[in-house]
């Protein structure tokens, strides 16, 4: 049961966001910026660092919500998104992903843990400033996410299939658009 | 020296807000909103909140910014900041203020930690169903102006005489000043 009196029935961050609109309006704007503004990463890429974040942080309707919305953007390849949750460097993805999201893995644990060698490794593998500093504060705003979602005791379903067709309504509309 | 190229002489998220304004705009009204805007929780009470998570996550720019704007609204106590910091629980605050403050520790370290009892124990320090809501979105959000400022290696000015004449413009205009700034910075010359 959530913490405070939340809507019943709404999953995960959905309830909070209906509890303290004024609050949500900012925190959704935030993530249509991250996730789907205008980006030399894919959609499919920077979900993938939430997802991973969401995952490392053991929020479960966060990594099952961007789980789902990056292996709709990558194809339905729901086994690409299990294969980075499990190992990032072995997975099927680009080393430029790969470097971002071993410093998205640091920014979750702490913002200090960064390494100038890492930020190294990101470049040589054609990271732009703006992609890295994109990485971090995904990484760091899913941080929020998380804690806001799990902090508040919401609930959350657990079969994966629940979250495919929000998934798909999330990628074709947006955090904006199909939250109001 | 900060990952990435910022313009120089802008501190901590300051110089990431010039970076890119467009993620500097929601993440400046979201610092207005659980800080700022009027609440029945006082701005004091919410800066320490957001000191006290900033300090937990050793970042040296956010809880001394915002230790300084709280210092500010509590009248110019620099020692119930310190304290706060050191062991809130003995520090000279209110029962309910100390609750929160508790469950804000708890989403610090992780979002699952948050007990009932620890709910239970704010409610009855007479907490609102709002005032935990704010307080764990503030704590969250620590979490990651936080990570922002130290994942990129931003610089930070130690002179606390600058901090607190920053704070107290912040503590009277609130968080949506830097905006103007910065956007007039990117439309001129």
């Amino acid at each position: 049961m959530p913490h405070i009196a939340l809507p019943e029935g709404v999953p995960g961050i959905l309830g909070p966001m209906a509890f303290r609109p004024e609050t949500a309006k900012p925190l959704n704007e935030l993530a249509e910026t991250l996730l789907r503004g205008p980006s030399t990463l894919s959609p499919g890429e920077r979900e993938l660092i939430a997802a991973y974040v969401s995952s490392r942080n053991d929020c479960l309707f966060c990594q099952s919500i961007h789980g789902a919305v990056a292996a709709y953007h990558f194809d339905g390849n729901e086994q690409l998104v299990l294969d980075v949750k499990r190992s990032a460097e072995r997975a099927p993805v680009s080393d430029k992903l790969k470097a971002l999201l071993a410093i998205a893995g640091e920014v979750q644990h702490r913002g200090k843990h960064v390494t100038a060698g890492e930020i190294e490794r990101a470049r040589q593998a054609g990271a732009t400033d703006l992609e890295i500093h994109d990485t971090v504060l995904i990484a760091a705003a899913f941080c929020m996410y998380n804690r806001y979602v799990d902090g508040l005791g919401t609930w959350a379903p657990r079969e994966p299939e629940a979250y495919r067709e929000p998934a798909a309504t999330l990628a074709r509309e947006g955090y904006v658009a199909s939250v109001r | 020296m900060p990952y990435i190229q910022i313009r120089e002489g802008l501190p901590g998220i300051r110089g990431l807000f010039a970076f890119r304004p467009e993620t500097a705009q929601p993440l400046s009204e979201l610092a207005e909103l659980l800080l700022h805007q009027p609440g029945t929780l006082t701005p004091g009470e919410r800066e320490l909140i957001a000191t006290y998570v900033s300090s937990r996550n050793d970042c040296y720019y956010c809880q001394t910014a915002h230790g300084a704007i709280a210092a500010h609204h509590l009248g110019g106590h620099e020692d119930t900041v310190q304290a706060v910091k050191r062991d809130f629980e003995r520090a000279d605050i209110s029962g309910k203020l100390k609750a929160l403050l508790a469950i804000a520790g708890k989403v610090q370290s992780g979002g699952k930690n948050v007990q009932p009892e620890d709910i239970a124990r704010a409610r009855q320090e007479g907490a609102t169903d709002l005032e935990i809501h704010d307080t764990v979105l503030i704590a969250a959000a620590f979490c990651m102006y936080n990570r922002y400022v130290d994942g990129l290696a931003t610089w930070s000015p130690t002179d606390p005489e600058g901090f607190r004449e920053r704070a107290a413009k912040v503590a009277s205009d609130g968080y949506l000043g830097v905006l103007g700034y910065i956007h007039a910075a990117h439309a001129g010359p």
